[in-house]
């Protein structure tokens, strides 16, 4: 006896039904969806809302640490400005800092060109210059400029780039990277894998040795190789991974798939005729749907991983893009002198990964079949 | 047992060559070659460089020489450490990598198990939670972060330990490397293990065996075999990992293991030793999951599928 | 591999070399080695094969050529007790010390230097150094194989006299015979080895050092050597030099005193590190240069206004302080001051201004030649192989020329498929480009952009003017004339910019609290044998 399709969309929903019921009254589960959720919310808008771009070069401010203090502090605006004079070939004299602006005069021995005062407005510390009063001789000039105020709240990078807005650019790419290549991984695992349980024979033997044949390729050595070829393009990197990791999967759906095969109701399905195709749409796929989305929630943060080792190597993504990966290997190498640039973008990653593992944990639990 | 293990064995060959062959071009269709260097050399010097190793050839040529020494065992010698070849390079650092990933291994095993066992007994007490939680984090902190953390805290804060070097294997230097590369292992270990036991634990069959009051080392030799099952068979490769070296590990500890070679190797294009490192690997993962399955078989008589 | 093999060693080691409970050897409470953090392994210890600078620093402890390197790095007698140059340049005679010996208490004589010569330059050898005999009469044509090895300018008409013939006056020859390439040969050991000569155990070297155990990826360890002249003089006994592959880690391993000296900072940390260890942080100038190679055959590449105009925007002050942490000076002339037969560099245009007054110079450059902000964007791209500080480095610079309405791109690679596309003539615009002198010269760096010398020159830079200059400073025998050609090529260079450079090298040392005598130089050489320890 075949189920009717009507009993057969019944069974599915019942089945997506009573996971989202399981998975809704689990309190760790929806914790870490919504700790993903914010996760992903700050990666997209957060960079537009930090006030910073992420590539922006503060040459002023290489190294800052995270505070929420605004930049410049009182006591760095006189060397600021010494700077500042220095390049501009002047003098900086009268120097008197109020709350948000600087007033001073330029003074040199050669009358001061005007157009000077960009350099203030150019500087990372101070905002457009107004010029109030010009001596005689041309040789003094009266200037007002507003401090720039700015905040690091994750403090900024070696180059003086704000690293809250690097880690939430970065975080779209990893994320991005994860899914892409979980999502390639899956579409030829799951493939590969119930068309080899389900035709099984000579076929399936034939189809596991090939995977057994890669599965003694060393992985690390195909991705670097893979970098070398293709190491202009990281999204074709992370196809290429993809296309690699699609083993475990593979292995994953052809022994459910198998199993399924020897159900009764799927023989009784053989039996009235109904064709290969539609037994695979109808009985094997909706039945793999636990282990494949819950392999695919742990597969995310493995690719993620990956990206960080080859980042590790100097292998993962290129400027001006930036990952999580990148960022970690960096902070890892200045942990004694600037371990921001390790804890920031290093919680990211580990809170990320770790909502997504156990996310997997609990859906792989809410979607078994047998439970 | 024996004819499955020679079968076994002989299939080995063919997924080797296929193995060798795929790397082999891969590696030599990759630009640079292994003199490309920051100095370039003279063009004499070049030809001189290629003409000794034989690159002069036509790659075809290259590759049926590099089939026929392997067969006869060599490795062939290494571009970028001239003096040693791929062999003796892998003699001297396989038992340094070796005792690390042994001894990792024996790490994650005996603790894995016991966190795993326990937290499966106590199902959902804090200990459990406290087991699956560190035990993600564990696996999720990439052990370019761990090592550092743990040079810095135990080396220079505390003294305890040095900060790297082998120091002929001297067990002070072991402690770190082996610390780093076991803590994911650890929680891996514990998650299936406590996975498998908590399986054998809902059965209807082991319910059943309870009721009837078997005694309790019977009912754990039974607990056990199941719970061991996924233990096993994901041991299989992951000690191919770990006993081929850690090129992490090996860089942050400066120790002289193989898991750099690979790396190094194929970074440098020292072409034979990246092919020998490949070749090594997967001689490991080929026996070292043969004696996974067979392990497997001895624990569950319904997998002595020899047939 | 066998795997029954591959097991045995794995018992083997996990019982023999982890010996649980036996007291670790106590190494903490000040060896009598001295731990050197080496770089990189070396790839080889034979002297005729070697290439990098963390063979040269081994190679000059274990071997001595003709001339070698004193406690400041200046040039002093090796194996030669001293040296004539006829009137011409072309002859030069050497006088073997009748003590000097070989670790094995064989004496070192002519025939020595000559077969080590020919050993080099002999193709079956794969010498990747050989060009530095390539002043010798013949050099190039016996290593390119046209000629029998013994065709070689180098004669030993008795056993303390070495005569060497020189295709061209070349006077920087007496540092070419202090490289590490240029040692004498134990022919006996060679005869009885072959190319397993280096073993430990096998070598036999001239040096204050001699080698005791090789162990890769872990430590090379030599002991002096009882038979040099000076062995009596050599304070420490025994030297280790350890691969330091991760900066950090090293740095970790230092100050925890498990190495006592390192040759190379992670420039991110400079600061820091001056803070921590205050004297021990050793900067000093160095023979190299970081530059942007610009590919002139390129439009709108080939316009020197355009590559001024690049040049000019470029904050070198920011790139040597910020992102290279001090380890590296703003470099406003190809060669770095303090050379050998060379006046001091000629500057770039431009030095002087007002950061101000050089933008407009720049944009005013850009506009002759039709870019420049309001106008077309020029769209370069920067190619570079990765590491943290040239990542950085090109990132800054990208930034520096935004101002200019350039579009910069960048070409990320690892180092080999880098290196192997310049030197396969890739189409790119500009590259980064980094120098090491072998010798204290003007000509060293000079020489990199001749035309025809296609290895270095991927930019193809060709100015008749400039080849001329060089031909005659090759020609001249008056050193002082000779420095004045060579600067007069630099100005040419300066005007021209085919590489633009950025940054001139600096050694940087993490000396120890235990070491004694050293000594920064501007070769960076500093052999163990002028060291002590506390």
């Amino acid at each position: 006896m075949s189920p009717s399709p009507s009993g057969l969309a019944f069974a599915e929903a019942s089945l997506l039904a009573r996971a989202r019921r399981r998975l809704l009254g689990d309190g760790l589960a929806r914790a870490c969806a919504a700790l993903l959720a914010v996760v992903a919310l700050a990666c997209l808008l957060g960079p537009f809302v930090t006030g910073h771009p992420y590539d922006r070069l503060y040459y002023d401010y290489p190294g800052v640490p995270p505070s929420l203090a605004l930049y410049p502090k009182p006591e760095a605006v006189g060397p600021a400005l010494d700077r500042l004079a220095l390049r501009m070939r002047v003098r900086a004299e009268d120097v008197a800092v109020t709350g948000e602006a600087v007033r001073l005069t330029l003074a040199s021995d050669r009358p001061i060109d005007d157009r000077v005062l960009t350099f203030f407005s150019r500087s990372d510390t101070f905002g457009e210059a107004r010029l109030l009063g010009r001596s005689e001789d041309g040789r003094r000039l009266t200037v007002e400029a507003p401090l720039r105020a700015l905040r690091f709240l994750a403090g900024t990078d070696a180059l003086g780039r704000d690293l809250l807005t690097r880690t939430l650019t970065a975080g779209r790419l990893s994320l991005a990277l994860g899914l892409m290549a979980t999502a390639v991984a899956l579409g030829i695992g799951v493939v590969y894998g119930a068309l080899a349980g389900t035709l099984g024979g000579r076929v399936d033997a034939a189809m596991m040795r090939l995977v057994d044949i890669l599965y003694s390729l060393p992985f690390v050595f195909f991705v670097i190789m893979l970098v070398v070829f293709f190491g202009r393009s990281v999204a074709l990197i992370f196809v290429a991974v993809g296309a690699v990791e699609w083993l475990d999967m593979a292995r994953i759906v052809r022994a459910e798939a198998q199993a399924i095969r020897r159900r009764d109701y799927v023989r009784a399905a053989e039996a009235l005729g109904l064709s290969t195709g539609a037994i695979l749409r109808r009985h094997v796929v909706p039945n793999l749907l636990g282990p494949v989305v819950a392999f695919a929630a742990l597969m995310v943060p493995r690719v993620i991983l990956l990206e960080s080792f080859l980042s590790f190597l100097g292998l993962g993504v290129q400027e001006p893009a930036t990952s999580w990966g990148v960022l970690i290997a960096d902070g890892a190498r200045s942990l004694e002198t600037a371990p921001w640039m390790l804890i920031v973008p290093a919680s990211f990653l580990v809170a990320s990964l770790l909502a997504l593992t156990l996310l997997g944990e609990r859906l792989r639990d809410a979607l078994d079949v047998r439970g | 047992m024996i004819p499955y293990v020679l079968r076994r064995l002989a299939q080995a060959v063919p997924t080797l060559f296929i193995v060798v062959t795929l790397s082999f071009f891969l590696v030599r269709l990759a630009p640079g070659g292994p003199f490309d260097l920051e100095r370039p050399l003279p063009a004499a010097a070049m030809e001189n460089l290629r003409r000794v190793y034989g690159l002069d050839q036509p790659l075809l040529v290259q590759y049926g020489r590099y089939l026929a020494a392997l067969a006869r065992g060599d490795l062939g010698p290494s571009f970028s450490v001239r003096d040693l070849s791929v062999a003796e390079l892998f003699a001297r650092g396989l038992p340094v990598s070796m005792t690390l990933g042994g001894l990792a291994l024996l790490v994650s095993l005996v603790l894995g198990t016991l966190l795993g066992g326990l937290s499966a007994l106590r199902r959902g007490s804090a200990l459990d939670h406290a087991v699956t939680t560190l035990g993600t984090f564990a696996l999720t902190v990439p052990g370019f972060v761990v090592a550092p953390l743990l040079q810095i805290a135990f080396g220079l804060t505390l003294h305890w330990l040095p900060v790297g070097g082998w120091d002929d294997g001297s067990p002070k230097n072991l402690v770190l490397p082996v610390v780093t590369l076991a803590l994911p292992q650890v929680a891996v270990v514990a998650r299936l293990f406590r996975a498998g036991l908590v399986e054998v634990f809902d059965r209807p069959h082991w319910r059943t065996l309870r009721a009837l009051g078997l005694p309790p080392r019977t009912l754990a030799l039974h607990g056990l075999r199941g719970a061991a099952l996924p233990v096993v068979s994901y041991l299989g490769p992951a000690a191919a990992g770990l006993l081929t070296g850690s090129v992490v590990v090996e860089t942050v500890f400066g120790l002289p293991g193989v898991g750099r070679y690979f790396v190094d190797g194929a970074i440098n294009r020292d072409y034979t030793l990246v092919l020998g490192t490949v070749v090594l690997i997967a001689v490991f993962v080929l026996v070292l999951n043969l004696l996974s399955d067979l392990a497997c078989a001895l624990i569950d008589p319904r997998l002595r599928d020899f047939g | 591999m066998r795997r029954r093999d591959i097991l045995a060693g794995f018992g083997a080691a996990s019982f023999g070399a982890v010996p649980f409970g036996a007291a670790a050897p106590a190494r903490a409470a000040g060896p009598a080695a001295y731990r050197r953090g080496n770089g990189a392994d070396p790839e080889t210890l034979d002297p005729h094969k070697t290439s990098t600078v963390a063979e040269a620093t081994i190679l000059l402890d274990l071997y001595e050529g003709l001339s070698t390197y004193g406690a400041d790095g200046d040039l002093v007698p090796g194996a030669a007790a001293g040296w004539t140059t006829s009137a011409d340049g072309l002859t030069w005679t050497f006088a073997m010390r009748p003590d000097g010996r070989w670790s094995n208490g064989d004496p070192v004589v002519a025939d020595d230097v000559v077969h080590g010569f020919r050993r080099m330059l002999d193709p079956a050898t794969g010498a990747k150094y050989a060009s530095v005999l390539a002043p010798i009469l013949n050099a190039e044509a016996v290593n390119r194989g046209a000629m029998p090895v013994d065709a070689v300018g180098v004669a030993a008409p008795d056993p303390l006299t070495v005569v060497i013939r020189l295709a061209q006056p070349t006077p920087y020859f007496v540092e070419l015979m202090a490289h590490q390439a240029s040692t004498p040969l134990h022919r006996p050991s060679l005869a009885r080895f072959g190319d397993a000569f280096t073993r430990p155990g096998h070598l036999v070297s001239n040096g204050a050092y001699v080698l005791k155990d090789f162990s890769p990826n872990d430590r090379i360890t030599a002991v002096r050597n009882p038979h040099h002249r000076d062995a009596a003089g050599i304070a420490i006994p025994r030297v280790e030099y350890i691969p330091t592959p991760d900066l950090a880690a090293a740095v970790r391993r230092f100050a925890a005193g498990e190495i006592d000296s390192l040759e190379d900072l992670p420039a991110d940390q400079v600061k820091a590190l001056k803070a921590r260890f205050g004297a021990g942080v050793v900067l000093n100038p160095a023979l190299g240069v970081l530059a942007l190679m610009v590919n002139v055959r390129k439009r709108p590449l080939g316009d020197a206004r355009v590559r001024r105009a690049l040049s000019l925007a470029l904050d070198r002050e920011f790139l040597a302080d910020a992102v290279w942490g001090e380890t590296m000076l703003p470099a406003y002339s190809l060669t770095p001051a303090g050379l050998d037969n060379a006046l001091p560099p000629p500057t770039m245009a431009g030095r002087d201004l007002s950061p101000l007054e050089r933008e407009d110079a720049a944009v005013a450059l850009l506009r002759e030649a039709g870019y420049g902000p309001g106008g077309t964007p020029l769209a370069v791209e920067l190619r570079y192989n990765i590491t943290d500080n040239n990542r950085n480095t090109m990132v800054a610079i990208a930034d520096m020329w935004r101002p200019l309405n350039v579009a910069t791109a960048f070409a990320a690679t690892d180092a080999k498929t880098h290196f192997a596309y310049l030197r396969d003539g890739g189409p790119f615009d500009i590259a980064r480009m980094s120098w090491l002198a072998d010798y204290a010269d003007p000509q060293n760096f000079l020489f990199l952009v001749e035309s025809g010398n296609d290895g270095f020159n991927s930019g193809r830079y060709a100015n008749p003017a400039y080849d001329a200059l060089m031909r005659e400073a090759a020609r001249e025998t008056d050193l002082a004339a000779r420095a004045r050609i060579l600067y007069r090529a630099e100005e040419l260079f300066l005007a021209d910019l085919p590489w633009i450079p950025l940054l001139h090298y600096r050694h940087k040392h993490l000396i120890g609290p235990r070491l004694r005598g050293f000594r920064p130089n501007l070769r960076g050489v500093s052999p163990t044998r002028w060291l002590s320890l506390a």
